[in-house]
């Protein structure tokens, strides 16, 4: 099967997306970025899950997996989103590097 | 065999009775006054409560008949027995439950019936009362008390019942605190009643202890369970020093709770709460709980007090000093309620003198009609002061020729006198003649003498209280004098009540004597008569249960009239436990229906079951000793348990040839001689009699022994409390200033030393150092980890994934 294929292709859009999170000044696009990780690691789920070999419970358990990961990021864009929107109205920037209130 | 489908749902269900008073209870006191102002809708909780248990107990009691129809003859009438586990404790199971049988339905139907009618007759007397509502929370309190008590399963449960009325009394009898003297008797009859309640722990105790080790193997119930102990006592088996250590602190909470003497002092105080109370407390509540508890117990105190086989006993040595201490007291009292509540004494001494001679069925049975008469004619004077004599109970100043007045009232106080003097055909002569009789029978010649002593002076002393209510010339208030309520309080002491007399202060109501004993007066707030202050009939709320009362004052007694025309032991048959014979039982209790009854003592049913259980002859002399050499309580049987509720009940019988000599010419010559005496001394003025006890030193004396009630509570006061708890509370302050607080401040001193050196040395340098040390070290590693928290969420992710490559590269190198 193609599984080294969508192993690659995973690997690849986790790269994009770790490269965006730490290089964008844009809140929206590291979100974005995010976004990118995640479904890499659901390709990779499905990956494996449809492996040679595995039985239906096994495959299902993966899809499951990638279906959960899917609500969660869900939210988690909901979330992050609404941050975004806030920091926008109150400084008028989603400059990223602008924004160090949480320095220790 | 054993039909316990007999029992229907009232019977089944009779723990609803307590329960819902004291449910009522909460109702009145969380939501009472929310209920409407002014008179309070919590009132009608209370009386509506009141209502329903008594709907159920008389369900209860028709389908108790019903039950001990269904029971043979001579067959023992199981009780219904039904119990949860209320809590547990180190193993022992402590039960609430019902244990009902004939004593208890007896008693719920008596006890809800009084208190629905009190409650009645409390809703006209106690209004406007500014605390109309707790009234009567208290009130159904205290019935819900007594009934918990009543139909109690086990000893836990019947000191809980027991208690709510101590609780309870001490509310109602102080229900006016805010004058010193209420809420002074309050304390004195709660003081005075947990004297005896001491008894009533240490005898639970001592039987618990006893019984429970037989009660687990035989019948598989606690100690605590009053069947299994009842069956213990009689089982043959129980050590008579326990039982006899056990029945005699037993008894010294009935002398407590049932105003016994030495104990007795507290129930005429009580008078300071309101009349309904002293009613309810006297009638079938609080006192009556004492009798209770030994007809409860009966077999503890039977083979404990070895009654009717010895010539004395505690039981009947108290009760019979009872009757006739507390007949003399009542010769010179003049509040009318202290009469009322001397005889109540003298009246329990009777019943507690029947169980003490062994007549149990007529000393529950005197319960039974001494609560109706009793109630009745204190809700008698309850009516004379609230409409007759202005709020005031002193006969001599404030009474007097109130028969034309107040005709109702007057012919339920000349009925319930008539049954409590025991004349014949009222229902007193019944019971108290059965117990005098049996005094005799069962060969008590002493307490058969101080029986027929106390029936002359019963009826003497109520001729007194009656002629000074009623009859002669109206005095003060009852004259129709208006007087301002709260001149009456200023307390003239009159030397000599019996001489100087109503006269001399009726005549000018402006200086208005207190009897010196206090609660002359039942004022306090409720003054509303709407401008007429002459005396006269009360309303139909005091009226009707008067009328009530007195009706069952008469015929109450027809339940068990033994005289030889009427012959009716309905009251015998119903509440009597039966089972004369003993019974042996595999697993009586709890048991379900279709368990074997084995009637051992066959021999001795035969021979006396038919002809003995109610002829005299035979069980008198050797009949008695013939049935202890077979009965259960004397022999062990080889198998099974025995278990027998009854002492083998002997019933003396009546005869109108001893009674026509003896008791009814006392009674009658008690109230002719006590009419006649009365009208020479009060209203004629005789000579002879004025002064009497002036000139006669020896008269003088016992007069003045008599006003101060033997001086027992001078005893009490000046020689107990005075003479061993003050030189104790002396000792134990000397014991605090000098040996306790030596101890304690040189424990201080000792330990701010210490402290000292503790804070100098150990706290300074070792704990301080210690914490000094970790917080230096911690912000030196937080000021070199400090620069990674940059503020930059880029970094943050940099910093994760990094961490998650390099987590990453680890995992495969370890597992590579």
């Amino acid at each position: 099967m193609l599984l080294n294929q969508f192993l690659l292709l995973g690997a690849i859009l986790f790269c994009i997306g770790v490269y965006g999170v730490i290089a964008r000044r844009n809140a929206v696009l590291v979100l974005m970025s995010i976004e990118l990780i995640l479904n890499s690691v659901n390709i990779n789920l499905l990956a494996f899950a449809l492996r040679d070999g595995r039985t239906a419970e096994q495959a299902a358990a993966g899809h499951t997996f990638a279906l959960y990961i899917i609500a969660v990021a869900a939210a988690e864009v909901g979330v992050g989103l609404a941050m975004v929107l806030l920091i926008y109205r109150n400084r008028r920037s989603i400059a990223l590097d602008e924004l160090s209130t949480m320095k220790g | 065999m054993l039909a316990a489908e007999t029992a229907g749902w009232f019977l089944n269900n009779a723990w609803l009775i307590p329960v819902i008073p004291s449910v009522a209870f909460f109702v009145i006191i969380l939501f009472g006054k929310r209920l409407g102002a002014p008179a309070g809708h919590g009132a009608y909780i209370g009386l509506a409560s009141m209502i329903a248990s008594f709907v159920i107990a008389a369900g209860t009691a028709y389908q108790w008949i019903q039950r001990s129809h269904h029971f043979g003859e001579e067959e023992f009438v199981e009780p219904v027995i039904r119990k949860i586990t209320w809590w547990q404790s180190g193993g022992v199971e402590f039960g609430i439950g019902q244990h009902i049988d004939g004593l208890a339905v007896m008693l719920l139907v008596l006890v809800t019936f009084i208190s629905t009618l009190v409650q009645i007759f409390s809703l006209e007397y106690v209004r406007g009362d500014r605390r109309f509502t707790h009234f009567f929370a208290s009130l159904t309190l205290f019935s819900s008390g007594m009934l918990a008590m009543v139909l109690a399963e086990n000893m836990v449960q019947l000191i809980l019942g027991w208690e709510i009325m101590g609780l309870c009394s001490f509310l109602l009898i102080g229900h006016w605190w805010e004058d010193k003297a209420n809420s002074r008797a309050a304390l004195k009859a709660f003081f005075t009643v947990r004297t005896g309640d001491i008894g009533l722990l240490c005898g639970t105790a001592i039987v618990y202890f006893g019984a429970n080790s037989w009660a687990q193997e035989n019948l598989g119930e606690s100690g605590f369970s009053i069947s299994a102990i009842n069956a213990w006592a009689l089982s043959g088996t129980a050590s008579h020093t326990v039982l006899l250590w056990g029945s005699i602190a037993l008894f010294i909470a009935a002398i407590g709770k049932s105003g016994q003497f030495p104990l007795h002092t507290w129930l005429p105080d009580a008078m300071a709460g309101p009349t309904p109370v002293s009613s309810l407390l006297h009638s079938s509540t609080m006192v009556v709980a004492g009798v209770f508890l030994v007809a409860r117990l009966y077999p503890v105190f039977w083979e404990g007090l070895s009654i009717t086989d010895t010539d004395f006993n505690l039981i009947a040595i108290i009760g019979g000093i009872t009757i006739v201490i507390a007949a003399l007291l009542a010769f010179v009292q003049n509040d009318i309620k202290k009469v009322l509540a001397y005889s109540t004494v003298s009246q329990l001494g009777y019943m507690m003198m029947g169980l003490g001679v062994g007549s149990w069925t007529p000393a529950v049975f005197h319960i039974f009609t001494h609560a109706f008469f009793k109630c009745c004619l204190f809700l008698c004077a309850g009516s004379v002061s609230h409409s007759g004599s202005h709020h005031s109970f002193d006969m001599k100043k404030d009474m007097g020729g109130l028969r034309k007045k107040m005709p109702v009232t007057f012919a339920c106080w000349v009925l319930s006198t008539l049954a409590l003097c025991g004349i014949p055909f009222f229902s007193g002569f019944f019971s108290k003649d059965e117990i005098i009789d049996g005094a005799d029978h069962n060969g008590y010649k002493v307490f058969y003498i101080v029986g027929l002593v106390g029936a002359f002076m019963t009826a003497a002393y109520m001729t007194r209280a009656t002629y000074l209510t009623f009859f002669g010339n109206a005095r003060g208030a009852a004259a129709g004098e208006h007087h301002d309520e709260h001149d009456a309080h200023v307390e003239v002491e009159v030397e000599d009540h019996e001489l100087v007399g109503a006269l001399a202060h009726g005549g000018h109501g402006d200086a208005h004597a207190v009897a010196p004993g206090g609660g002359g007066h039942d004022v306090h707030g409720h003054d509303d008569h709407g401008g007429d202050h002459g005396p006269h009939e009360s309303p139909w709320l005091i009226k009707g249960p008067l009328i009530v009362l007195a009706t069952l004052a008469v015929v109450a007694g027809y339940l068990n009239a033994v005289p030889k025309p009427i012959e009716t032991h309905y009251f015998t048959e119903w509440v009597e436990g039966r089972g004369a014979e003993p019974v042996v039982e595999t697993g009586f209790l709890g048991s379900g229906p279709g368990e074997s009854v084995v009637a051992i003592g066959a021999t001795s049913s035969t021979e006396e079951g038919e002809d003995g259980s109610h002829s005299e002859e035979a069980v008198a002399e050797e009949g008695h000793g013939e049935e202890a050499a077979h009965g259960c309580g004397w022999e062990v049987p080889a198998e099974g348990v025995c278990f027998s509720v009854n002492h083998h009940p002997t019933h003396a019988e009546f005869k109108w040839s001893k009674a026509l000599t003896t008791s009814i010419p006392l009674a009658l010559g008690g109230l002719v001689i006590g009419f006649f005496f009365c009208q020479a001394l009060y209203t004629k003025k005789n000579k002879a009699l004025v002064g009497l006890t002036e000139r006669n030193g020896l008269l003088r004396g016992g007069y003045k022994f008599l006003w101060n009630k033997y001086y027992l509570d001078h005893l009490y006061e000046k020689v107990i409390v005075h003479g061993i708890a003050h030189p104790i509370a002396a000792a134990a302050y000397w014991i605090n200033q000098n040996v306790l607080d030596g101890i304690v401040n040189g424990a201080g001193i000792g330990g701010r030393r210490f402290g000292g050196w503790m804070y100098r040395n150990i706290d300074q340098r070792v704990v301080d150092g210690a914490v000094n040390g970790s917080g230096a070290a911690a912000r030196g590693a937080g000021g070199a980890v400090r620069p990674v928290q940059s503020g930059k969420v880029n970094q943050y992710g940099a910093l994760l994934f990094s961490a998650a490559a390099v987590a990453a590269l680890v995992l495969v190198i370890v597992n590579s």
